[in-house]
């Protein structure tokens, strides 16, 4: 800072860890309940504290799941979850990197029709084109399938519009040189460019495993089977089921095990995530 | 901007886009096609006959005060979300910017909310407000105010739009405080020299060049709140008590899949889009002129 002002200083961090602790409380309080027995959970005020339950807890959730009807083991829906948001990450970033590939480095007819028609698609979320959507998936018959889950959700004007300017940025130097020495188009991308786009894939893959991982709407229509459920539809659906006191040491648990892989990405990678947000918005 | 050096082919860029146009074209434009033309017409709920209407659908959907309530309602909460959000992030920003031992940490303590599913954000918040055993509910309570959102609908919207925020927080944090960042230290010094204080720099010199920043942040946080805010919607209140959460995207699936109603959903999504289209397009309108970021 330009000029030294104790109080103001201490001002900013009391701020700062005030907004901090405000807000981790949620999940702090979704940990402590995850370590409890169900009775504790049930009387108010439940405690601030963990409690001496957690490992039994959690290996419940894991092994048998909620234990109520239509619980699925958690272990089941993590892999579902994770085979979801691998699948959308890598398939996003796959076809993204070679459409973008194909509409820089060549000019061919109808060029910026289909970048206008990649372009429009940031327009359309699943969100809003709910109903009709569906019927398309339904036809091909890809419900309760993992394509189904994966392969409508890949299509990414976000992604394509990132390695765009990435390729946009490198030099053409490059290309003149691999053109003299006779490499073919595709030699100079598996060769020279992906190579060079290490980072922005990185990046990319934050984002979109985060988007994947927590994608709701979609799975919660498509899947009726068990086997397909996500992790994150199961938590919200056993806490809105109706009638019954919930076992909320065992959803919290739940909930718990559904935040941890996406927010471990993040904290982890926290630069290519930061790089990812701040890059897609360009 | 267009590279110089291009290969030639003849059938190898159409190779390349194949995967990536198919998939717009089946999942993005046959959808939202038929959207439109489901949108023209009256199925009757067992399927199999469909009448053309024309703009029927549009009339009745102008003419419902339930969709206008839900509308408003919209606006109402995108208002708060945006708004809310924007200032808390803000604060915490300019305050994570002046201190200069520790920002990193803090930043770290600040950006996971972004990867919590808004599904789950629901379900925690709605965990901490539990009317039996919401540890936030049991303190309100000591104090004398009755919070239950199950019955009470302007605490519903209240508890969905600060679980909103809260997960939509690391976001508009990390561009705030980039932006911050971003402005030139000597611009700050040469106020000070002049004797202005940190809340007169403030509101001279940081706030104005923050404001591009702050304008994309608000567009963004609309969108976030017309279509992100779904699964909170969802795991909190399915759009209750009543109809008082109920926002237009959760109206739009609400009517399609629990009422059957398809040609009015499709009215729906068809004006759900257009909003979303005009948001889009003064978004990039404005990050072409972006000038201080």
């Amino acid at each position: 800072m330009v000029e030294n002002r104790p109080f103001l200083t201490l001002l900013s961090h009391l701020v700062v860890i005030l907004g901090v602790a405000i807000i981790a409380f949620p999940v702090w309080m979704t940990f402590v309940a995850s370590t409890h027995s169900q009775q504790t959970m049930l009387q108010s005020p439940i405690p601030l504290l963990p409690g001496p339950h957690m490992i039994e807890n959690y290996t419940q959730v894991l092994t048998k799941g909620y234990g109520r009807v239509g619980s699925t083991a958690v272990t089941m829906t993590l892999t579902n979850s994770l085979i979801m948001a691998l699948g959308v990450a890598i398939g996003k970033i796959a076809i993204s990197i070679i459409s973008a590939f194909a509409i820089v480095y060549f000019r061919f007819p109808g060029r910026m029709y289909i970048f206008w028609a990649i372009f429009v698609t940031l327009m359309l979320p699943v969100e809003v084109r709910i109903v009709p959507t569906y019927g398309v998936v339904a036809n091909l018959g890809m419900l309760d399938s993992y394509g189904g889950l994966i392969i409508p959700l890949i299509a990414s004007a976000t992604a394509t519009f990132l390695f765009r300017q990435f390729f946009l940025s490198v030099p053409d130097e490059l290309t003149e040189a691999a053109r003299v020495d006779g490499a073919s188009p595709m030699r100079f991308f598996w060769d020279i460019l992906l190579p060079m786009s290490r980072t922005s894939i990185a990046a990319m893959f934050v984002i979109q495993f985060i988007y994947g991982w927590n994608q709701y709407l979609w799975p919660l229509l498509i899947t009726t089977k068990e086997s397909y459920y996500t992790v994150v539809m199961t938590v919200s659906r056993q806490a809105n089921v109706v009638d019954s006191v919930p076992a909320w040491n065992l959803l919290m648990a739940m909930a718990m095990l559904a935040m941890l892989p996406p927010v471990l990405v993040v904290v982890f990678m926290q630069r290519q995530f930061v790089r990812g947000l701040v890059e897609t918005e360009k | 901007m267009e590279k110089r050096v291009t290969f030639h082919e003849r059938w190898l860029p159409y190779l390349l886009v194949g995967p990536q146009i198919i998939i717009t074209l089946v999942f993005f434009f046959w959808p939202s096609g038929q959207a439109i033309y489901q949108s023209l017409l009256i199925e009757d709920a067992f399927g199999g006959n469909s009448k053309f209407v024309f703009l029927d659908n549009f009339i009745h959907l102008f003419n419902d005060d339930s969709y206008f309530a839900s509308a408003r309602l919209t606006v109402v909460f995108s208002f708060l979300v945006a708004t809310i959000g924007l200032a808390v992030s803000l604060l915490l920003a300019v305050m994570a910017d002046r201190v200069i031992r520790g920002a990193t940490a803090y930043k770290a303590f600040l950006v996971w909310p972004y990867a919590v599913a808004p599904a789950v954000a629901g379900v925690l918040w709605g965990f901490l407000f539990n009317p039996s055993v919401g540890i936030i509910a049991w303190m309100l309570q000591g104090i004398g105010i009755e919070f239950n959102y199950v019955t009470n609908g302007n605490q519903a919207l209240l508890l969905v739009v600060i679980a909103a925020v809260w997960n939509q927080l690391s976001y508009n944090f990390l561009f705030f405080l980039a932006g911050l960042q971003s402005i030139p230290k000597s611009l700050i010094e040469a106020a000070a020299i002049d004797g202005a204080g940190p809340g007169r720099r403030f509101w001279d010199i940081i706030f104005p060049l923050l404001s591009p920043v702050g304008f994309f942040l608000l567009v963004i946080n609309i969108i976030y709140a017309f279509i992100g805010t779904f699964g909170v919607v969802d795991s909190l209140t399915k759009g209750g008590p009543g109809k008082a959460t109920e926002i237009l995207v959760f109206k739009v699936y609400n009517d399609g899949f629990r009422g059957q109603d398809l040609g009015g959903s499709s009215a729906q999504s068809v004006v759900l889009i257009t909003v979303l289209v005009i948001l889009t397009v003064i978004q990039f309108r404005f990050i072409e002129r972006r000038v201080h970021y």
